[in-house]
């Protein structure tokens, strides 16, 4: 059970990371995960009022604050043409709306979670966490770091040229998937991130194909069993290890088709 | 710590826990609509609006509603008691325990987006599970309130 003795709502974020740096304070996001726990925290920190909610779009690049919503990503209409409808693809299927309405951009990529659509969409994007001690990191780098007492403030994706697509395996909507695959064609490299594998998402590039954005299906089906040859998988009660070794190379053999018809 | 905020139209005000959760405070102020189910984000059982939003309260910390507007079933009578008699009238209720949160997330999805379709439908209401019909009585229900809005609106545009 989560027990919390004290709420302070910040008002700046230096307020926040110094209040951060007590092992049992913690930042509240949608707080969805964090309530599952068994927990004593001293002080709940809350970001509600840093005016962090929103997703600004310039020519080049989204900044995204970290309260931002999961259902403010999939409503938003530039993320939604630049991605290709892959974002929207990617958080849809997390529970319902009501839980979307809270549950947090800055939470979901903060505990790298095995299960997470979102951390697995944005790892196939020229995607950056910008944290508040540590500066921009870009994602694959922050996804490999261990949690820390550092606040993520928000998060930017550069709009280089992007074609992209998502995929998911699930047993019945809404719940965990059995595994999570984004495949994206950027800076002339072909990218697959795999996700709940049942472990985070990791990306896989396509270097060696020189075939650049026009693939064929026998391309695709090659890159699905590279990809699913360069990475590990595990066993859960969803699915085994085996299983999902498979079913990620036809994700991203299908993906990477859906990819390269959206030009 | 005191927490005030707008129930149903109304300024209130309660001493709550820091880590008081929103649905705890809405039953304890007589909203008994609000229903803990699996109290872990699943059900939806909880739903409330929050400034008009629907979220889970299960999982909502009370002292983030500070001076919002909180809405629960029994501030929207009007509007539930019209859509319920459709989702009743389809036997979709049965033990009925699920009923106020669906028709909170139904009013809210009717409000974002007044002409859905069955796909629409059952994707914005992903979030509210029921044990009992197996949700085609209640697609049935919403389908006939909609046509049933549809009639009337026509209605009062010939009269």
């Amino acid at each position: 059970m989560l027990r919390i003795k004290k709420y302070v709502k910040v008002s700046d974020i230096d307020e926040a990371y110094e209040l951060n740096q007590k092992k049992r304070n913690i930042i509240i996001g949608g707080m969805h995960w964090l309530k599952m726990g068994d927990r004593q925290v001293n002080t709940a920190i809350d970001l509600s009022d840093l005016g962090l909610d929103t997703i600004e779009e310039t020519e080049d690049f989204f900044e995204i604050g970290c309260m931002t919503t999961l259902r403010q990503l999939e409503q938003h209409g530039g993320l939604d043409r630049y991605t290709g409808g892959a974002v929207k693809e990617a958080v849809k299927n997390i529970v319902g709306v009501q839980f979307r309405n809270t549950a947090t951009v800055g939470g979901s990529f903060y505990g790298r979670y095995g299960f997470s659509d979102v951390l697995t969409a944005f790892m196939a994007m020229d995607t950056y966490v910008v944290c508040h001690n540590a500066g921009i990191v870009n994602i694959k780098e922050f996804s490999a770091r261990k949690p820390d007492r550092d606040i993520i403030v928000k998060i930017i994706v550069k709009k280089t040229k992007l074609d992209m697509a998502y995929m998911a395996q699930r047993h019945a909507r809404t719940d965990f998937p059995v595994l999570t695959c984004a495949v994206s064609f950027w800076a002339g490299v072909w990218h697959a991130a795999v996700g709940a594998r049942p472990a985070k998402a990791e990306v896989v590039l396509g270097e060696y194909l020189d075939c650049g954005r026009d693939i064929s299906e026998e391309d695709a089906e090659k890159f699905g069993e590279y990809v699913a040859s360069r990475m590990s998988f595990g066993s859960n009660m969803r699915g085994s290890a085996e299983y999902r070794k498979k079913i990620a190379s036809v994700l991203v053999k299908r993906a990477m088709l859906e990819a390269g018809r959206k030009r | 710590m005191k927490l005030d905020f707008i129930l149903n139209g109304k300024k209130v005000s309660s001493d709550i826990e820091a880590d008081s959760m929103l649905l705890d405070v809405v039953r304890d102020m007589g909203c008994l609509s609000v229903k803990r189910g699996c109290d872990s984000s699943s059900c939806g059982l909880c739903t409330v609006f929050v400034d008009d939003m629907p979220v889970l309260s299960c999982s909502v910390i009370a002292a983030r509603v500070e001076g919002k507007c909180v809405t629960t079933l029994e501030g929207l009578q009007k509007e539930a008691v019209e859509f319920g008699a459709f989702i009743a009238d389809q036997g979709a209720e049965q033990c009925g325990f699920c009923n106020p949160g669906l028709i909170m997330n139904a009013i809210a999805m009717l409000r974002e987006n007044p002409d859905p379709t069955d796909e629409e439908i059952l994707s914005y209401l992903t979030g509210n599970l029921c044990r009992c019909s197996g949700y085609e009585g209640q697609l049935r229900g919403i389908k006939s309130y909609l046509e049933f809005k549809k009639v009337k609106k026509g209605g009062n545009a010939d009269a």
